[in-house]
This record gives C-alpha cells, sequence and structure tokens, in this order.
C-alpha cells in the first residue's frame, strides 16, 4: 500500500503531519529515569543485588521501555535506529570504566615509591623487612636491551621493506609479505623461548666454558624477533607512499636505483618511518615474558648486556608483584609507572611526529 | 648532487647500471650496432656507447643483494623458531611417561616426568575465546561511535587515547586485574554462584576470585584498544557514496551502517577480530598474575583456577630441570602451531580483499 493510497480523504497536508513525529527529549529522559526506579525497586526491594545490578537493569529497562515508546510515536524502523544508538554510547561508556581505573590505579599507587631512592638504587641485599630498594638496574637493563634491539632490528627491518617495495617481485616477495605478516603475530613468549633454545642453551655456551648464560643481549634478540615485523609492516607502507614521479626523475637523470632508494626515497618517508620505529620501540620496552625467560633477571646492577644476567623494568613490575613481601607492591606500581611513563612518552612522541607527517595525510 | 658540476661529460653519467628498469644504457637507441657486437670495441658516433657497461659487482648489486638478504631473513627466522624449538622439545618429549596431548597433569620435573598439554592448551583456548565474545561486541559498538556517531572534535582525541591504551604493556594490566579488579569480579562471582548455581559455568563452591572469568576480563580489556582501532580503520574507509545512497533510499542511521558500512567492513572485521585472538592467545604476563593456576578441565568460569600454556611457561620455567624446560619449549611450540594457524587464516582473510592489503592491518 503506498503512501498515496493511506491517505484518509479528510486529512489535510500541512507541515505538522507530514514531518515525522520525534520523540521529544523529555519523554526519553523520563523513561530512563523510570527504568531506573523501577531497576532499584526490583533489585533492592527483592534484595537480590546491589548497586551496580540496578545500574545494569536500568539500562536494560531503559532499552526496553525506549523501544516501546519510540515505536508508539515515530514507528519501528527509528525506534530500532533509537536503541541500536544507545546501545553503541552504553558500550563506550562501560568501556572507559576500566580504562580509567588502570590509569587511576597507576597514579595514586605508582606515586607512593616515587623518590630519588627508588631511581639510584637496586634491590641487591633487599630483604623481606626492608622498605627501600629501587629499580636503577632494571631501568639501565631496559635500556641497554631495547637500545641493542633497535639496533639489530632498525636495519634489518628497513632494508627488508626496502626489499618488499623497490626490489621484491613475483610470488617469493608475496611469501616475505605474508610471513611479515604471519610474524607480527607470535607470542611474545614464543620468541623468548626460541632464543632460549638458541642462544642460551646453543651459542652462548661457546662463549662461556660450556655453561649456557643469560644476558641482556639474548633478551635484546629475542626483542630483535618480536620489534622486526612491525619496522618492516610500517616501513613498507611509508615506502608506498613516496609518490613515484620522485623516484622517476631520479632515475631520469640518470641516479642508480640504490641511490634513488638513499638519497630520495628514505628522506621523504623518513617522518613516517622514525614513527613505526619508535612505536615498536615502546612496544619492546613492555616486554615482559621473553626478557624473564632468556635475560636472568637480577637484583643487581649489571651494566654489561653481553655478559651475565640483567633485569629489565617490566621484569621487576612481573618480580615484585609475586614478592611476599609488604613493600613490594608498592614499588611493582611505582615500577609500572615508570615503564608506562616510558612507553607513553616514545608512543605519544612517535604520533605528534606522524602528525607532521606530509605523506600520510 | 651539485658537487659534480661536469656530471654530463662525465663517464659515469647516465651508467647503464642504473636499474633493471632501464637496463638498456641511455642514447642506446641512436647507435646503429649493439656494444657488444661492435668488432673493435670502439665508441660509436652517436656517443650513447661511451657510456660505461654495468659492471659485474656495482653499489647496485651489493645494495640489492643487502636488502634481499634482509627479506629473506624473516623467512629464516620463522624456520628457525619451529627448527630450534623442537629441537629442544624432542628430548622431553621421548622422555615423557605420558601421552603429550591428553595427559592433564605437568610433572616435567619428576622422574620419571609426566606432563600433557591438554589442561593448558585447553584453558588457553576457553580464556581467550570467552575474552573475545566479551570484548568485540564492545569493540565493534566504539568503533562504530568513534567512526560515524562522535563528532569529530571528540572521536580524534578518543581514538588517539584508544591507540594509547593498546601500547600499555601487559605487566601493568596484569596487576591491576591481580590488586584492584579481582576484588569486584569475586563479589560478581559470589552473586553468580548464589543466583545462577544452576548453570554449571557458575557452579562450585569456591573460593571465587583468581579465576578463568577475571582472566578473560583483563584479556578482553586488554584486546579492546587493538580490536577498536582495527575495525574503526576499516569502518572509516567505507565509501561515502555508499552511506549516501542508503541514506538517500530512506535509510536510518542504524540501516545504513547495517546495510553499507558492516557488510564493507566485514572482512576487516574479521581479521581484527583474528589478531585480537591470537594476541589473547599469547598473552603471558597478565594471565599468570590472574589466573589460579591447576592443571584440571573444566567449564567452570568463577572458581580459583584456570590455566593457559604461555602462563605456566612463566610460571614454571624458574623451578624446571632440563627436561621441564623441554616440556615448556614442547608447550611453547603447541601455542606457536596454534597461534600460526589463527595469525594466518586472519591473513589469508585479509589478502582475500585487496583493499585491505595495505591500509587496514
Amino acid at each position: 500500500m503506498s503512501l498515496l493510497d493511506r491517505e484518509t480523504p479528510g486529512v489535510v497536508m500541512t507541515p505538522d503531519n507530514i514531518r515525522t513525529k520525534k520523540l521529544p527529549v523529555v519523554a526519553d529522559l523520563g523513561i530512563a529515569l523510570g527504568a531506573l526506579v523501577v531497576a532499584a525497586a526490583v533489585v533492592l526491594g527483592f534484595g537480590i543485588g546491589n548497586w551496580v545490578l540496578v545500574i545494569f537493569l536500568g539500562a536494560v529497562f531503559y532499552l526496553v521501555g525506549l523501544n516501546f515508546a519510540a515505536g508508539a510515536v515515530e514507528g519501528k524502523r527509528a525506534a530500532r535506529n533509537r536503541m541500536w544508538r544507545a546501545a553503541i554510547y552504553a558500550a563506550c561508556v562501560l568501556a572507559i570504566i576500566p580504562l580509567v581505573s588502570v590509569v587511576w590505579t597507576l597514579v595514586t599507587k605508582g606515586a607512593a615509591r616515587l623518590d630519588g631512592d627508588f631511581f639510584g638504587s637496586s634491590m641487591n641485599n633487599i630483604g623481606a623487612r626492608d622498605p627501600n630498594g629501587g629499580a636503577y638496574h632494571a631501568i639501565l637493563g631496559t635500556l641497554e636491551q631495547v637500545g641493542l634491539a633497535a639496533l639489530m632490528a632498525v636495519p634489518l627491518g628497513v632494508l627488508g621493506a626496502i626489499y618488499l617495495v623497490e626490489y621484491g617481485k613475483g610470488r617469493f616477495a608475496l611469501t616475505v609479505r605474508f610471513f611479515v605478516d604471519v610474524m607480527t603475530g607470535i607470542p611474545s613468549i614464543v620468541a623468548g623461548l626460541f632464543v632460549l633454545s638458541f642462544w642460551v642453551l646453543i651459542v652462548s655456551p661457546w662463549f662461556n666454558d660450556g655453561t649456557p648464560q643469560f644476558s641482556g643481549f639474548a633478551a635484546s634478540l629475542a626483542l630483535t624477533v618480536l620489534m622486526l615485523p612491525t619496522i618492516v609492516r610500517s616501513t613498507e607502507e611509508m615506502l608506498r607512499l613516496v609518490p613515484g614521479p620522485l623516484r622517476e626523475g631520479a632515475y631520469a637523470l640518470g641516479v642508480p636505483q640504490w641511490k634513488t632508494i638513499l638519497r630520495i626515497v628514505l628522506p621523504t618517508a623518513l617522518p613516517g618511518i622514525v614513527t613505526g620505529i619508535m612505536l615498536s620501540i615502546a612496544r619492546a620496552a613492555g616486554e615482559t615474558a621473553p626478557v624473564l625467560l632468556v635475560a636472568g633477571a637480577t637484583a643487581a646492577i649489571n651494566g654489561d648486556p653481553f655478559a651475565g644476567p640483567q633485569s629489565s623494568l617490566a621484569v621487576f613490575v612481573y618480580q615484585q608483584a609475586g614478592d611476599a613481601s609488604r613493600y613490594a607492591p608498592d614499588r611493582a606500581w611505582t615500577a609500572a609507572l615508570t615503564l608506562v611513563a616510558l612507553v607513553l612518552i616514545l608512543t605519544i612522541a612517535a604520533k605528534l611526529l606522524a602528525r607532521r607527517n606530509r605523506l600520510s595525510k | 648532487m651539485g658537487d659534480n658540476p661536469s656530471r654530463s661529460a662525465s663517464t659515469e653519467a647516465g651508467g647503464s647500471g642504473v636499474t633493471a628498469r632501464h637496463a638498456r644504457p641511455a642514447g642506446d637507441g641512436v647507435s646503429p650496432i649493439p656494444p657488444d657486437d661492435r668488432p673493435d670495441n670502439r665508441p660509436p658516433l652517436g656517443g650513447g656507447g661511451a657510456l660505461p657497461t654495468k659492471s659485474r659487482f656495482s653499489m647496485e648489486t651489493g645494495f640489492r643483494g643487502l636488502s634481499t638478504a634482509a627479506g629473506v631473513m624473516v623467512l629464516v627466522i620463522i624456520a628457525a623458531i619451529a627448527v630450534f624449538l623442537i629441537s629442544k622439545a624432542a628430548p622431553a618429549l621421548t622422555a615423557n611417561d605420558a601421552n603429550f596431548l591428553t595427559t592433564k597433569e605437568w610433572f616435567p620435573n619428576d622422574t620419571p616426568p609426566v606432563f600433557g598439554i591438554a589442561a593448558l592448551a585447553f584453558g588457553t583456548v576457553l580464556s581467550s575465546v570467552i575474552a573475545l565474545l566479551i570484548a568485540v561486541p564492545i569493540a565493534m559498538g566504539i568503533a562504530l561511535f568513534l567512526s560515524h556517531y562522535a563528532p569529530k572534535r571528540l572521536a580524534t582525541p578518543l581514538g588517539f587515547i584508544i591507540d594509547l591504551l593498546a601500547a600499555v604493556p601487559s605487566v601493568v594490566f596484569g596487576l591491576w586485574g591481580r590488586d584492584v579488579f579481582s576484588e569486584p569480579v569475586k563479589d560478581f562471582s559470589v552473586w553468580l554462584n548464589k543466583y545462577f548455581s544452576w548453570i554449571p559455568l557458575f557452579g562450585g563452591e569456591g573460593p571465587f576470585g583468581r579465576s578463568i572469568l577475571l582472566g578473560s576480563l583483563v584479556l578482553a580489556i586488554m584486546v579492546l584498544p587493538i580490536v577498536t582501532s582495527l575495525s574503526r580503520e576499516v569502518f572509516q574507509q567505507t565509501p561515502g557514496m555508499n552511506e549516501e545512497a542508503a541514506l538517500a533510499l530512506g535509510a536510518t542511521k542504524w540501516e545504513m551502517i547495517r546495510t553499507a558500512v558492516l557488510p564493507y567492513g566485514k572482512p576487516g572485521v574479521i581479521a581484527s577480530v583474528m589478531l585480537g585472538l591470537g594476541r589473547a592467545l599469547g598473552e603471558t604476563i597478565a594471565l599468570a598474575l590472574t589466573l589460579g593456576t591447576t592443571f584440571v578441565i573444566s567449564f567452570n568460569l568463577i572458581q580459583s583456577g584456570g590455566n593457559s600454556i604461555a602462563a605456566n611457561i612463566a610460571n614454571t620455567f624458574g623451578e624446571a630441570n632440563e627436561t621441564g624446560r623441554g616440556a615448556l619449549i614442547a608447550s611453547g611450540l603447541v601455542l606457536f602451531a596454534i597461534t600460526l594457524v589463527v595469525n594466518m587464516a586472519a591473513r589469508a582473510i585479509i589478502y582475500r580483499r585487496r583493499e585491505f592489503r595495505d591500509s587496514a592491518a
């Protein structure tokens, strides 16, 4: 039945009856309030829960009530539209609560040990009853391991991306590309086990009179495995954004391809590449599992990443979280705050750099 | 290149080593005879042949080889991970007194060693699947909110914050889950047990708290930012024409999303969910801190207990002897295989849709 058939003869088309009817905002708010009251009455009346259940049931009642009210006034389709919008907004609110809680706890609990001693001393000779002790050794370890990993992963990753964009052709390049993507998903603990079975158990005895040795370098090898695919992917994306005419202009001037890549393509894409590298460094700095397996986690300060066990900030957090001392939780939270600050500073700097990147706009 | 003013006169100019794309020397077409066929090897009159021929080893071949090697390195690393894990796992597997795939116990340090992956693999898959069941609908809601509902001034900073949260290290979420989040989850578990104990999922006598439910919720909070930011990107790429066409045909906003945005984004969303699954399967520290460490196969979600492959590696690595280490590596191999399959499936889905190849992942 078309609109024309439905039109009753007595009705005159006025702006009032040809415009879609809308549920007034007051009705919307009224339904919300009513739903909350009903939910509170049900929950508290029967004594089956506390205010969390009230809010949850209230939300459900609101959605149902809204559906009916809007359905009566606006029609079925508009009612469904409203309901989904409310559900989508609710999803946002629901997700924000735990995330705010994480940040809040981190700041309030982390402030407890935010003193010079924490950043200036190690956990060496700190017993269960000692309230002091710090994370200097862990911060040092994190910086050295991540730095070494970056030294290995960045050239390898950028060169790999250059291969994929500039040189790679055919099935083989596609295969490499596919496995770079697959490698992005390798769990960090598997990377740790790989370095454990390859470097710590097989290679390191050669340098250490036949006994396996944990070291910061082993940790940076594991971090390299984790950083490599992300660097390749982000660099590749940036290189592909470099306009083709730039390359062709260089070729036309007789510049060889390798020189074109090094002097034209890379500098053009540099801000984007640096962004990707910084993001992957931030990810690596927060990795716990591989470092836990291969670095050996000592309580003492060890500045030499190639010999002897080392700690890292993330491992320090994990160890203090499992420590029975009543001072350990404070140390764990302060170390967590330090770690998050380090990671977030790197990430935010990378994102700000990305904003200034002309290519990705 | 201003350092070489006499460039056009120099013999370097237009060297035939430019690229594969410029295989013939510049000006070659002028010369009536190809340079190689000339009997006396004298430069022809046209001048083109005066250009140097490609030398056997140049910077070009060197650079090309270097970047190709970097590309091959990715394949080498993936193969090496499999090879070394198998080589270290094999001795422990042969020493195992029980069936590795069906045994639930984990006593690899005993003599004779008895251990199996069944309970661990079950716990890994169960916690990840529950985490995704919770996280994906909420992540879809936030992604749609950011791409289609929120005003741009709100969407940009909110998207930025979501990206930042993806960078927060997992050990921080684990610490938060154990110290802060376990209390409300415990209350919730007690409530569930009181009213829904007739559902096997929520049965049991307690104690409650450090359960699969807590681990899954923490995992859900962790994968939420990843799934959200990937799906948001896909939703944003929906062609404006499709959306406008749907709206012009009288669709409400939700109908537009259902008919234009969701079908277009489906492969990207599936891929992002599977990437989130890969992330959840491999998550180590957050689960090591929140699960109650038992070796049973049980669908009970709220009783303290549960375990996962990665969490078990982190928890028991410290006291493992040589067989124990091999057993842990064997379990890591299983985890590697599971995540490899999940990731390859996700990538295959992405690759089927060419539009997403360069942007969505």
